[in-house]
């Protein structure tokens, strides 16, 4: 097949590892690779198997209510649509947020950040690289020395009580509820810690467990309510009354001191507990250095987190703006989403067409026309695919490009753009933990390398976080507690046809809606998700994307038990639940894990 | 005091899959309940809703659920049957959600001493954007009672009138609203289209 443009040597030739998905809650995706007879990857093959429409069903809503209905699309990232909605409208609008709008949505923003991190590392990552089973033959003494040794600040740290944690796994297994650790290959070559760092680690999945739902608690005070918080096209719900005893629902004393808690607890488990354990499970893969694909070519992100209200201005961004190609870290391209010339989607490769072959379209003039059709060389049938033939087309997801180039999206696009620029936090962080362990900088560019990026980056929230907590504090101190404006709230005051832009960075990603109103409706509501940039299809000129170009050249100890494409999937944290099959070459069933 | 969560799971937007948020808001709307009662549309979010889980004694759930049943079938699993038959059985599209919310409240510690699940066995799922069959939403009512008597053995008894609830759906996507500002099957291109999905025309 040869070299695609992007980079990377196709061969298609080798036994073909077919990866499909069960549910769909949050996406569908499957997976097809070929394996040479080494076990190592040669082919990866991305497909997105769902039609979502959602620009069908917000056509013709109100747009200050199209933040709602985002929040539902999936069900992790749902603030994160919500926020990047109400900024299209106001966008579209030219409505300007009040400072403690933006402080109270940064504050959030950071805070789902935090949570998805953390979740993402203990609850979905750590069973790829930790052992639950081998826990319980650790020595809670040794455990408690191990846990010394890596973070000697964490208070939670005596024999006793890692011989507590391990009575409850040890219960907890042998009741036979072993839901969560279950479809692990716990005797897979591939799992490198000795039981006392899985006692470790598991024990960390518990105490993450009990932060992360406090953590939430402030989506609860700012929002209204969790799940699904309220948002407001303008500012947001909440009203601040200091010395409102009595007034329901609004921000007094008592939920600032709430907020300000528990953003010392992110502050601290970020520090204590999730840098050292990455440090530490990191250090006994150090030598499994796969997964890196766009990482260290092209990697693009919008940048988010603004400083001052209603200013998406680069230089006024905590999370990095910027788009890197072909691997030039040297200079880092300013990204508009408003540029018809940069963000493109096309199709070649996608269940949908333009018309004419070959042509990108800007999310602004989207364009939605479903034509699903089966290669020649796809076997099985239109409702069974048994393979996918990517000479044609082969997803519903469309493939997103930055002036023709695939890019990866995400923590490690964000640390990469941040580096390049030399932002200051982040090029002290990512120093700082490639010298503790003895890694060049291009350790960076791997599987590992995106998931410390993302621990990174919890941490740098957290201070950002306390930050934000901070300017709302003096400036309701100042006297100023407007959270809202609500000037252009009547549909009558806006121009018969407007449109805009909101782009945030979710934790998986960058994220842009792009919306056009008429007569005070949506007339056209275009999504381009960080899944669709990670999980895109190959494109006209033969790029892969990102997912496709992780897994290539990755050696699989067993090619029936794909730990490492779960390891390198899970490590884009994607906004999908899918299930694993392995087949071997005759078609036959040999395994099945999940991915999520 | 017992605390009570009555918690409505699925997705709005996938068709049937709102069952569960469409019972919590017709729960909402008709009922009123002593203040150790809790009212939750817990959407689609799986670990957000461990600290609600941690305040309760008793947890009752609606969703959508596919037992392999008659479309429209209703049914009622209680105490341990709940997570044991979740675990046997593909039950709801967000099933490992769930599934999963109710394992680890276990783990640590704090799953609610009584459970209960109040399903129905959908008629529709694969249509994004649309809204609850005919033969579903008429389940509502039955749901409904179905909870009163489970709430009643636990109890609790309502009086007739609303509850005005935070915990609930934003008004713009509650049933009606969403039901009447829905495109037609047709313009939504959702159903019965060979192009979307095969095999259906």
């Amino acid at each position: 097949m040869g070299a695609t443009p992007n980079g990377f040597n196709l061969d298609n030739t080798g036994r073909r590892i077919v990866v499909d998905p069960v549910t769909r809650i949050e996406g569908h995706m499957r997976c097809e690779v070929n394996v040479d007879d080494q076990g190592i990857i040669r082919n990866a093959v991305s497909t997105g198997t769902m039609w979502r429409g959602l620009e069908v069903i917000l056509k013709g809503r109100d747009p200050r209510d199209a933040w709602a209905f985002t929040e539902r699309i999936c069900g992790v990232c749902t603030g994160t649509h919500a926020l990047t909605s109400v900024r299209a409208v106001e966008d579209a609008l030219q409505i300007k947020i009040p400072e403690n709008a933006n402080s109270i949505r940064n504050i959030m923003q950071l805070n789902l950040q935090i949570h998805d991190h953390i979740v993402h590392f203990y609850h979905l990552h750590a069973l790829d690289w930790v052992n639950p089973i081998n826990a319980l033959k650790a020595d809670p003494k040794a455990t408690s020395e191990l846990q010394q040794t890596v973070s000697p600040s964490h208070p939670m740290s005596s024999p006793g009580y890692f011989r507590d944690v391990q009575n409850r796994l040890k219960k907890f297994v042998e009741s036979g509820q072993l839901g969560l650790f279950k479809n692990g290959y716990w005797d897979n070559p591939a799992y490198l810690l000795p039981p006392e760092a899985d006692l470790m680690a598991t024990t960390h999945y518990l105490e993450a467990l009990d932060l992360q739902k406090e953590i939430v608690k402030v989506h609860t005070i700012f929002g209204g309510k969790n799940p699904h918080p309220n948002w407001l096209v303008g500012g947001v719900p909440c009203a601040i009354n200091m010395d409102g005893i009595g007034s329901v629902g609004a921000i007094n004393m008592e939920r600032l001191n709430l907020v300000s808690s528990i953003i010392e607890k992110c502050i601290e488990f970020n520090n204590n507990v999730y840098i050292p354990d990455v440090i530490a499970i990191g250090g006994f893969y150090k030598n499994w250095l796969y997964g890196g694909g766009l990482s260290g070519k092209s990697v693009m992100a919008y940048g988010d987190i603004p400083e001052n209200a209603n200013d998406y201005s680069s230089g006024n961004l905590h999370l990095p703006r910027g788009a890197i190609i072909n691997g030039n870290m040297k200079e880092v391209h300013d990204v508009d989403q408003r540029d018809p010339e940069q963000i493109q989607e096309f199709v070649d490769h996608s269940w949908y067409t333009y018309g004419t072959p070959g042509k990108g379209l800007h999310p602004w003039d989207g364009v939605t026309e479903p034509k699903y059709e089966l290669g020649a060389n796809a076997k099985g049938s239109r409702t069974n695919i048994q393979e996918i033939d990517e000479a044609a087309k082969y997803s519903w997801i469309k493939a997103p490009r930055w002036r023709g180039h695939a890019m990866e999206v995400g923590p490690l696009a964000r640390y990469v753009v941040g580096y390049a620029k030399g932002h200051e936090d982040i090029k002290n962080q990512v120093d700082g933990l490639l010298r503790t362990m003895n890694l060049p900088v291009s350790a960076l560019f791997s599987t590992l390398g995106r998931t410390a990026a993302r621990a990174l980056e919890s941490e740098y929230c957290g201070r950002l976080q306390k930050h934000f907590f901070d300017k709302l504090v003096t400036t309701i101190r100042n006297g100023d507690s407007n959270t809202a404006n609500v000037e252009k709230w009547d549909p009558s005051t806006w121009p018969k046809e407007a449109k805009g832009v909101g782009a945030t960075e979710a934790p998986r990603g960058a994220l842009g809606h792009w919306v056009r109103i008429k007569d005070g409706r949506i007339e056209n509501y275009q999504c381009v998700v960080p899944t669709t940039w990670n999980g895109s299809p190959r494109d006209t000129q033969g790029n892969i994307g990102a997912f496709e170009a992780s897994l290539m050249d990755t050696k699989m100890e067993r090619p029936d038990e794909p730990v490492e494409i779960l390891r390198t999937l899970h490590s884009f944290d994607p906004c999908l639940a899918c299930s694993t099959h392995v087949m071997s070459p005759d078609g036959q069933e040999l395994a099945r894990v999940k991915v999520r | 005091m017992t605390r009570i969560l009555i918690l409505g799971i699925g997705n709005m937007l996938w068709a049937d899959e709102g069952f569960g948020v469409r019972c919590i808001e017709a729960m909402a709307d008709r009922w009123s309940f002593p203040t150790n009662v809790r009212l939750l549309d817990g959407g689609t979010q799986g670990l957000y809703l461990l600290p609600f889980l941690e305040e309760a004694d008793a947890l009752l759930v609606f969703d959508a659920i596919d037992y392999g049943l008659p479309p429209g079938t209703m049914k009622l699993i209680e105490g341990d049957d709940v997570p044991a038959f979740m675990g046997a059985k593909k039950m709801s599209l967000h099933q490992t959600g769930f599934q999963d919310v109710i394992a680890t409240a276990t783990l640590m510690g704090y799953r609610p001493a009584s459970l209960a699940l109040i399903g129905c066995q959908p008629v529709e799922l694969e249509d994004f954007g649309g809204g609850l069959r005919p033969l579903v939403a008429a389940r509502i009512d039955t749901a409904l009672q179905m909870a009163l008597d489970i709430l009643a053995r636990w109890g609790v008894t309502p009086t007739p009138g609303g509850c005005p609830s935070p915990d609930l759906a934003h008004p713009s996507i509650r049933h009606d609203a969403y039901e009447a500002g829905r495109p037609s099957d047709r313009d939504a291109c959702r159903t019965g289209d060979d192009r979307f999905f095969p095999g259906a025309a």
